[in-house]
């Protein structure tokens, strides 16, 4: 009740801070002196403890149960494991945006800290940029999704938290996904101002690459936690389903992958201006926009939470009013450099990253056509269609063969001009990589040419990088490591795609079921108490044709607040291949249904991912030359 | 003079963006019937929701009779609101309604049909929503009205509501 008020007040006064900032800010911008106003630093971290006041109220709350709040209420019961009742806080629309608040804050705080040696204008320009963003969020909070709402009488009991929710790595999801979304924040504040400074340059480039990376590394993190829950929780036994969510987290990622490259030519040559600042609008632009398609209820998926128009309109009008301030910006302030320094020799370093950007953008244009053009075509034809994944393997896939090739090539390639060097040691590799996957998936798969220059060309890769690991002198570790992870990723999707096999059969307790390759035992069932749900455990034998056996013990959870059944599948882990069993309830209670995945390399898939980010970590700690 | 022009255009398509998302937030929960629909049903197999086993499009649809997909799940929220209408024509002889249990957790189903009732003759599974897509769907729930020749006569989509019951009566009789 009192964490209620607290945090309630803590966030007006956060508000009040936003806009006692901007006015000594701008007060501050004609000053002469050399270094900012040390108020503005100290305000900006006040601004920062009342957020987080706000928020530790709100997990107060959410731990005490204090169910006269509107938003625990909804989303929190007493029965529930404490871990939970925390990590609800951010499990759902208020609590979520009270984190994009705090992230916020704490980037710019950050910021300020971090960019002591930049000009002193730029600084108070990135900081009142980023605070017309912090006020739109504070006003949306406050106006449409307050999470501090009082309910009176104050009902003894909460709805409690959906059960899907209920998951370790979903509990850590949010907040790494929105480290990196709402970290682009830092990005298109700090590009607007260095526009209007005419400050995009190499020192600029060498000082927002470090920001690019930290959003870079929690966004490619946070989306695999999303992923990895998805495989775990929802059960569907895939890890990508090209839902409108996924494919919003995924839409800034490319874009920011691109900028991340782009950044790299900027801090060498003083090339593409305007290019970077275009991405980093983009980005930013891209992760509102996903805010705004989840919050307000237009996409229909797995993921929606509130369908509340009046959020959708303020979402969008801001969303809109931030487009067309840093459109404004671009077209009024931006500065093209000098032409000739665009102008590149098509066999470079510069000219390679740059089919790398054309590539990502066509990435993007496939995702985002495919993400909001069944809303479009809605409007104006009042037609529905849907959008599934055939669409996005078959525009996507094929693109992959150039991409993964100028892959391998375009890091080879020196800066300004350059030559193929060590032909023949690639084409040795390429035909190598070609034979090796006719020899692997020979009798796999049905579509056989398409298949192996696919997979070549990501052996490819794999080769080309692993061989750059060991023979070259670490002279770019971090970028190679990378690259690794991403032919080492593309690898495992394809195998776990083509060698993946499933067995669907409804089986009773002590039977028996033979498939080809081995066999299935349902042993017993035992059933078992906690506090939020009652569980059903099978233990199953599953012996394969070497007689070697495994057991799994799939779940089924009668979770009671509110009353939903979910199936645990149970997944056992090794190098090579995830065993995937999970069952189900089926009419008669005599009969259960089951189905067991044999899923090779899932466990790569995961790693991949990691390399990738370590790529990126590696990069942002690597000492400078 | 050529950034001017970029930055007309820049601006007339960010107006478009705009209106279109903000009549998309508008329009999205007023789901509006589709109608002169004539397509054939598609063929496909897929799973029978209780017996588990694999059922074929042309054993389903074998009665001389009119016939309703109602693509359906247990998570979305509009479904429950129309169930009870679906019940109802449940109770007319000259129609048979088959279920389409779209991207769904078997048990939760399960207790949605106990808890409700089931007004389906039969109710197949669409585990990975591809059954939907092969029949033009756009998400859930949505409802094909089917002839005795087969073909698609109607299409609904968004949950029906008395004055849909009462346009399909109308054609069946």
């Amino acid at each position: 009740m009192l964490a209620n008020q607290i945090g309630h007040y803590s966030l007006i006064l956060g508000l009040l801070i936003s806009i006692l900032l901007c006015g000594v800010s701008i007060k501050d911008f004609n000053n002469t002196n050399k270094q900012i106003n040390q108020n503005i630093l100290s305000l900006s971290f006040l601004q920062l403890v009342f957020v987080i006041v706000s928020f530790l109220s709100l997990i107060i709350s959410f731990i005490n149960s204090d169910f006269s709040n509107e938003t625990v209420f909804n989303n929190s019961h007493t029965t529930k494991p404490l871990f939970y009742k925390i990590s609800g806080t951010w499990g759902n629309h208020e609590g979520s945006l009270l984190l994009w608040l705090l992230v916020l804050t704490l980037f710019i705080f950050l910021f300020l800290i971090k960019s002591r040696e930049q000009p002193k204008k730029y600084r108070i320009l990135t900081l009142l940029f980023q605070q017309i963003i912090i006020i739109g969020f504070f006003l949306f909070v406050l106006m449409t999704s307050n999470p501090f709402n009082y309910l009176f009488p104050i009902p003894s009991e909460g709805l409690g938290l959906n059960p899907i929710l209920q998951d370790p790595a979903l509990a850590i999801h949010p907040p790494i996904l929105y480290l990196g979304y709402v970290g682009t924040s830092i990005i298109f504040s700090s590009s607007l101002a260095a526009v209007a400074q005419n400050y995009v340059n190499k020192e600029w480039g060498k000082h927002i690459k470090k920001w690019v990376l930290v959003s870079w590394i929690f966004l490619t993190i946070g989306i695999m936690l999303g992923s990895i829950w998805a495989y775990y929780e929802l059960g569907w036994g895939g890890f990508w389903f090209w839902d409108p969510v996924e494919n919003v987290s995924l839409m800034p990622w490319l874009t920011l992958t691109a900028l991340l490259h782009c950044i790299v030519v900027l801090e060498r040559r003083a090339a593409l201006t305007s290019w970077v600042i275009i991405l980093s609008i983009t980005t930013f632009t891209l992760s509102m926009c996903g805010t705004f398609l989840v919050r307000s209820g237009i996409l229909n998926s797995v993921h929606t939470f509130a369908n509340d128009p009046a959020r959708g309109i303020f979402i969008l009008i801001f969303l809109f009013a931030l487009i067309v301030l840093s459109v404004g910006i671009f077209f009024i302030f931006h500065k093209e450099n000098n032409k000739s320094s665009n102008d590149f020799f098509w066999l470079s370093r510069e000219t390679s990253i740059l089919i790398n950007n054309w590539f990502m953008m066509y990435f993007l244009s496939v995702v985002l056509i495919g993400t909001v053009y069944p809303i479009f075509l809605d409007v104006i034809s009042s037609e529905k269609i849907s959008v599934g994944p055939p669409f996005y393997q078959k525009l996507i896939v094929p693109f992959l063969i150039p991409f993964l090739l100028f892959m391998s090539l375009g890091p080879r390639l020196k800066w300004i001009k350059s030559k193929i060097e060590n032909k023949n040691s690639l084409i040795i590799t390429f035909v190598i990589s070609v034979i090796l996957t006719f020899l692997i998936i020979k009798n796999l798969t049905t579509d056989l040419l398409f298949y192996t220059i696919l997979i070549s060309a990501a052996f490819f890769l794999f080769f080309t990088t692993l061989k750059e690991l060991f023979i070259k002198k670490f002279n770019n570790i971090s970028q190679t490591i990378s690259h690794f992870g991403f032919s080492l990723l593309i690898l495992s999707i394809l195998f776990n795609s083509i060698l993946s096999s499933e067995i669907i059969t409804n089986i009773k307790i002590g039977e028996r079921y033979d498939y080809n390759k081995g066999e299935i035992f349902f042993k017993n069932i035992e059933e078992r108490k906690e506090s939020n749900f009652k569980s059903i455990i099978a233990s199953f034998e599953i012996k394969n044709k070497n007689g070697k056996t495994i057991e799994l013990n799939p779940e089924i959870r009668i979770y009671n607040q509110p009353v939903i059944i979910t199936s645990e599948a149970d997944i056992k882990t090794t190098l090579l291949e995830d065993k995937f069993l999970v069952m189900n309830l089926v009419k008669g209670n005599e009969y259960f249904n089951i189905r067991y995945q044999i899923k090779p390399f899932m466990v790569w898939i995961w790693i991949s991912v990691l390399l990738l980010s370590l790529g990126g970590l590696m990069s942002l700690f690597k000492r400078k030359i | 003079m050529k950034n001017k022009f970029s930055l007309f255009i820049v601006v007339i398509f960010l107006s478009f963006c705009f209106v279109i998302l903000y009549k998309g937030l508008n329009t999205t929960n007023n789901y509006t019937p589709k109608t002169n629909e004539k397509k054939n049903i598609p063929s496909f197999k897929t799973r029978d929701f209780y017996s588990n086993n694999y059922v074929n499009s042309d054993k389903i649809f074998e009665e001389n009779i009119f016939y309703i997909v109602n693509i359906w799940a247990s998570w979305c929220v509009p479904c429950r609101a129309e169930h009870p209408l679906l019940m109802q024509l449940s109770k007319n002889q000259s129609i048979k309604l088959i279920g389409l249990n779209y991207r769904d957790n078997f048990n939760n189903a399960k207790k949605f049909i106990d808890d409700f009732g089931n007004p389906y003759s039969k109710i197949l599974i669409d585990k990975d929503g591809t059954l939907g897509v092969e029949f033009g769907a756009y998400g859930v729930p949505e409802t094909f009205l089917i002839d005795k020749d087969k073909n698609i006569i109607k299409k609904f989509v968004g949950p029906i509501n008395q004055e849909i019951v009462n346009e399909i009566k109308l054609i069946i009789k």
